[in-house]
């Protein structure tokens, strides 16, 4: 691979941004949105050209960026297995999105913007991806970001979405104060950010000597994780950026930039390695949130809301992953999460498309007759997410499960819980959308369609890939993604669970589970045809629906205080301050009688009296002398 | 050549917008800034072939006080920051039509040369009486050309006046107890006196006062925000953009050389306190209903980390303090711009009044997101680069300053894209607002691209400042 390859990879998505900033206003809507898929999809082919053709990893490097003290940060990226495992997804299923987008925005005025940001984007999430340091992912980092802030804010005339948008931007930034922190302790401890010399400097230090910083370090980089990742705590901006347009939340807050932590992490293996009790709490905050997150999607109504809660929770499963060291296992469930989630966003798009901007999933039904593609492809992107084989969803979540089960039985029992859950309200929502009668008004009923090919091509892309993803890493021995990663886990020996009697029962165990939560879904919303109603709820189901009133808890502890703070220092701080500093405050009021004067005098004449004594005093010192 | 041709064009060109009359003035005052930019960068081009620039010659024989004049990178950075600004500020007042506008162009011409001045002197007197003739100008376009009832606009500027003024004098006080010692005031053989330990805390003590109330740190502040707001613009872009900086510069060139063994001393507690000034700031400006004090308060928390870089007395901190004073400069003109020309149009500050103006001005609403993001320090901005070296330099010092003084990214953020949110967005106003015209994003222009290209291209900067930072942290140690 050339170099010239490498660099329009890197920046084919950015030429987009900036055709569709410059000359969009003026282009035809499908030209922006030509202009903003060919750019992503050209990085894709590269992508794949790269796929095919590199076995050792290959550095790029475009010019220095800046040096400060002994440190030197570089605009260097790398194209390895697992960087190049991510552009694969990243390109891939943005290409999908952005076909669909077209279709999609055509109806908004500013479409153009749409595909600018978009493929803004997806520059940032390729340099995050690629960045051979840690600043350059940082670039990255906060690029994608910063595209998602104003993609969630999208259509900014509606202040709550605004507010939407600042909250998720906010939130990163809590965990971005982590990643940096991290980040300088990394740079003081090695004196470089490049991946491959933390990894040697670690390499030399061992365990023993400053592991203390280092395990400080990774916990750090965890706290970043988690804003981006939608962790706990920092998990309460995702649900909330659902008010973004659907494309974005398939593409942004679903299938790539929520994984960013779980790259970064993967990433830096070699240092979560040596840093077992940080490992201990990714472990144990990824289950938690996946438990957390799936039981407050067991009551919600809106239809993206479910979805969003559902990737919270199989974010948790991949922190899980994570936790116990089984990185493979946690970047299969990112691929096959990516494909499956992906499907469920845009099928969800595709509904609310249909009934016009309908997002209450009460006020929908019965839908699959009408939908059939839509329905087809959404029912087997179901079938994956809850965890039936042979469904790629299956071999990843069963994996995490399995793993889990012979590290620690506890946090098995949780993460099979979890899974449970997940299939109910999978099927609760498959119910409610698409089966019995349909809820909405008869004006919508009589225009009820099935979405243009542009919109259903990435669907049936989707469910495929949904329906097959497994192949990349089936337990059969000969996981073709663990062999492929090999080279990036090379340091330590990797154990692949031999399947015995106790992992066939495991993968039964699961499949039982998952057909427990769907019998229960079923026997509510199909046989008994139950619709939630929107009647005061009592009991547990009030604290669910109410998302265990986080974002008030937050709201109490930390916004109300902070403003609190801010009154009492405008009122009270500041005007003590004012009046007591030397008492010039008292000065100043006598003075300033005595400054009326000034006003009253001829300012021309001041001001030529300045000017010609120091011009005066400079002829003196430079001519007279 | 030597330096002090900047400051003779930049007097004379004042002398000149003058007598131009009201006509010319602001072409004038615009040609004579572009020159003196052209100048400065002349001047860097012979800096860094190896060219001596310094002037020096007797000034008064007794007390012996020199002309003195010195150029380093340091100097030459505060330089450009000046020259490169005056043009922006200048052509910003294009979009006010001021009343008298011979006497405003010359003072703000005036004002530039008294703080070039400062920045390149290398006698302790010549330095005070830059550093006090810059006040002047500002104090009559703060009150004759400011915004508010003329009561209070005297308030607010005689208060701003007498305080640093006064503090002024504790410095001034330091240099009288210097002379006496070395019998100079030169700056190297300020350099090189040996004082005690005793000494040097008084002499730290009288020079914080003076910066201290300059830069401002907390609880030193006070006058700050009141004259930001009643300053019309294009004062307020002078004070924010360069003036403030004079403080900072002076703890680095003065302050911390002269007194390095107190220096050491008050570390902790003078880090503390700028890192108390970050966070007071940016949650002050929770509460501001008018936009420009909100920026003042914003400005309060910047130049607290700023300060703090410096007080770490590392390598990393002095670069980045240097760095971060460059792009704040930047940045928080443009964001005083934008203020302006909202004003211009809707003749108002409070942000209540505003709100569905990015529908209206698609230009004008990107170039104010592009100044929002470099000040909230986004990677790729030149401010990203200032802001990440310091808090390196305080992890260096204790993790616990890096920490606090880091939730300035997380401050930041929400009291930007609130303000944002709140100006900009929204339905569309009712009242009409028109995008930028050719001049204002002319500027606004100008700027954007030198925030990204510094982002991402700090190399000669670093390169150009760095000898010099490292001759003062020697002097230190």
């Amino acid at each position: 691979m050339n170099t010239t390859s490498l660099i329009v990879l890197l920046f084919a998505p950015l030429i987009g941004f900036l055709i569709n900033v410059f000359f969009g206003r003026k282009m035809s809507k499908n030209l922006s949105g030509v202009v903003g898929t060919a750019s992503v999809l050209l990085s894709f082919v590269i992508t794949l050209l790269l796929f095919f053709s590199v076995k050792q990893p290959i550095t790029l490097h475009l010019s220095e960026w800046f040096s400060i003290g002994k440190l030197a940060v570089n605009f260097d990226f790398v194209f390895d297995q697992l960087s190049i495992l991510w552009l694969l997804f990243v390109t891939g299923i943005g290409t999908l999105i952005h076909i669909y987008s077209i279709s999609y925005m055509h109806d908004d005025e500013n479409m153009y913007k749409f595909f600018a940001y978009l493929n803004l984007f997806i520059f940032f999430m390729i340099t995050l991806v690629a960045g051979s340091n840690l600043l350059i992912m940082f670039i990255g980092w906060e690029g994608v970001g910063l595209c998602s802030y104003l993609l969630i804010g999208f259509w900014y005339k509606n202040q709550d979405y605004n507010d939407a948008a600042k909250k998720a931007f906010i939130m990163n930034r809590i965990g971005d104060l982590g990643f940096l922190i991290g980040i300088f302790i990394l740079g003081f401890a090695t004196n470089t950010l490049e991946f491959s010399g933390i990894q040697q400097a670690i390499d030399v230090d061992g365990v023993v000597s400053t592991s203390g910083w280092y395990s400080i370090a990774a916990f750090c980089l965890f706290v970043g994780a988690c804003g981006k990742s939608a962790q706990l705590p920092l998990y309460t901006w995702l649900p909330d950026a659902m008010a973004g347009p659907t494309p974005v939340s398939a593409l942004i807050h679903a299938a790539t930039m929520v994984t960013a932590g779980i790259f970064m992490i993967t990433r830096m293996n070699f240092l979560f390695d040596i840093a077992p009790i940080v490992q201990n709490i990714i472990a144990v905050v990824g289950v938690t949130t996946a438990l957390v997150a799936a039981s407050i999607g067991l009551v919600q109504n809106d239809i993206k809301k479910v979805l969003a809660y559902s990737t919270v929770s199989q974010l948790g499963l991949m922190f899980l992953a994570l936790g116990l060291g089984a990185y493979q296992v946690a970047v299969f469930h990112v691929i096959t999460h990516a494909f499956f989630k992906a499907c469920l966003f845009l099928g969800s798009g595709s509904v609310i498309h249909a009934l016009h901007g309908e997002q209450d999933m009460r006020k929908m039904g019965g839908l699959r007759g009408s939908m059939k593609i839509t329905y087809i492809t959404f029912l087997i992107a179901t079938l994956a997410i809850a965890g039936l084989p042979p469904f790629a969803g299956f071999w990843s979540k069963d994996e995490i499960l399995l793993t889990a089960f012979h590290e620690n039985k506890v946090l098995w029992v949780l993460a099979t819980i979890a899974s449970i859950m997940t299939a109910f309200y999978m099927f609760r929502l498959l119910y409610l959308t698409f089966f019995n009668e349909f809820r909405g008004t008869e004006e919508q009923k009589k225009h009820l369609h099935e979405s243009p090919s542009l919109i259903t091509f990435p669907l049936i892309v989707l469910a495929v890939l949904s329906a097959l993803g497994g192949l990349i890493s089936l337990p059969f021995g000969n996981s073709w993604l663990n062999h492929y990663l090999m080279p990036i886990f090379a340091h330590k020996e990797h154990a692949e669970h031999h399947l015995g009697a106790t992992e066939y029962g495991l993968m039964a165990f699961a499949v039982l589970g998952a057909l427990i939560g769907i019998g229960i879904a079923y026997n509510l919303y199909m046989k008994k045809k139950e619709v939630p109603t929107s009647d005061e709820v009592q009991g547990l189901h009030k604290v669910l629906s109410n998302k265990y009133y986080i974002d008030e808890i937050y709201m109490a502890i930390i916004v109300t205080p902070i403003y609190g703070l801010a009154s009492f220092s405008k009122n009270f701080i500041e005007k003590y301050i004012s009046k007591s500093v030397f008492g010039l405050g008292n000065v100043v009021s006598v003075l300033s009688i005595q400054g009326k004067k000034v006003q009253n005098g001829n300012v021309g004449f001041y001001l030529f009296a300045f000017v010609f004594s120091i011009s005066a005093f400079l002829i003196y010192l430079f001519l007279i002398r | 050549m030597n330096i002090s041709i900047v400051l003779i064009l930049l007097l004379a060109g004042a002398a000149f917008t003058f007598f131009a009359g009201n006509k010319f003035a602001s072409k004038i005052a615009l040609l004579v800034s572009v020159a003196s930019f052209v100048f400065t960068l002349y001047a860097l081009n012979l800096y860094l072939n190896g060219a001596d620039l310094s002037c020096k010659s007797i000034w008064i024989q007794n007390p012996k006080i020199y002309f003195s004049l010195a150029v380093d990178g340091l100097s030459l950075a505060m330089l450009l920051l000046t020259t490169g600004l005056l043009p922006l500020i200048i052509l910003s007042g294009w979009v006010t039509k001021f009343e008298n506008e011979k006497a405003i162009y010359s003072l703000v011409l005036f004002m530039a040369f008294a703080m070039a001045g400062t920045f390149l002197a290398a006698d302790g007197l010549l330095y005070y009486v830059f550093w006090e003739l810059a006040l002047i100008p500002i104090y009559f376009i703060a009150l004759l050309w400011g915004n508010g009832s003329l009561e209070e606009r005297k308030n607010a500027i005689l208060k701003f006046f007498i305080y640093t003024f006064g503090g002024s004098l504790f410095m001034l006080v330091a240099f009288v107890y210097l002379y006496q010692k070395a019998g100079s005031l030169e700056i190297e053989s300020l350099y090189a006196l040996a004082l005690t330990e005793t000494e040097k805390t008084w002499l730290f003590l009288a020079f914080f006062l003076a910066y201290a109330i300059k830069i401002p740190l907390i609880p030193f502040h006070t006058w700050q925000a009141n004259t930001y707001s009643k300053a019309p613009a294009i004062g307020t872009m002078l004070l924010s953009g360069i003036m403030l900086k004079m403080g900072l510069y002076s703890v680095l060139r003065w302050q911390l050389p002269i007194t390095d063994t107190a220096a050491k001393e008050f570390m902790p507690y003078i880090l503390g306190v700028s890192i108390a000034g970050v966070i007071y700031g940016a949650v002050l400006t929770l509460r501001q209903k008018n936009l420009k004090k909100l920026l003042a308060y914003s400005s309060l928390s910047h130049v607290g980390l700023i300060a703090a870089g410096l007080y770490s007395l590392t390598i990393e901190g002095f670069q980045g303090a240097v760095l971060q004073m460059l792009s704040h400069g930047l940045v928080i003109v443009g964001l005083f711009f934008v203020s302006e020309i909202i004003f211009n149009r809707w003749n108002t500050y409070t942000i209540s009044e505003m709100g569905g103006i990015r529908s209206q001005a698609t230009k004008f609403a990107s170039f104010f997101m592009i100044l929002v993001l470099a000040s909230v320090a986004m990677p790729t901005t030149f401010n990203f680069v200032g802001e990440f070296t310091i808090l390196y330099s305080l992890y260096n010092v204790n993790i616990g300053f890096a920490i606090v003084a880091g939730t300035t990214i997380i401050l930041g953020a929400f009291y930007m894209l609130r303000m944002y949110q709140q100006t900009m967005l929204g339905e569309t106003n009712t009242k009409v607002f028109a995008d930028v015209t050719i001049v204002e994003g002319l500027v606004l222009l100008v700027i954007v691209v030198l925030v990204f290209f510094f982002g991402l291209y700090p190399k000669p900067i670093i390169e150009l400042i760095t000898p010099s930072l490292q001759n003062i942290l020697n002097q230190i140690n």
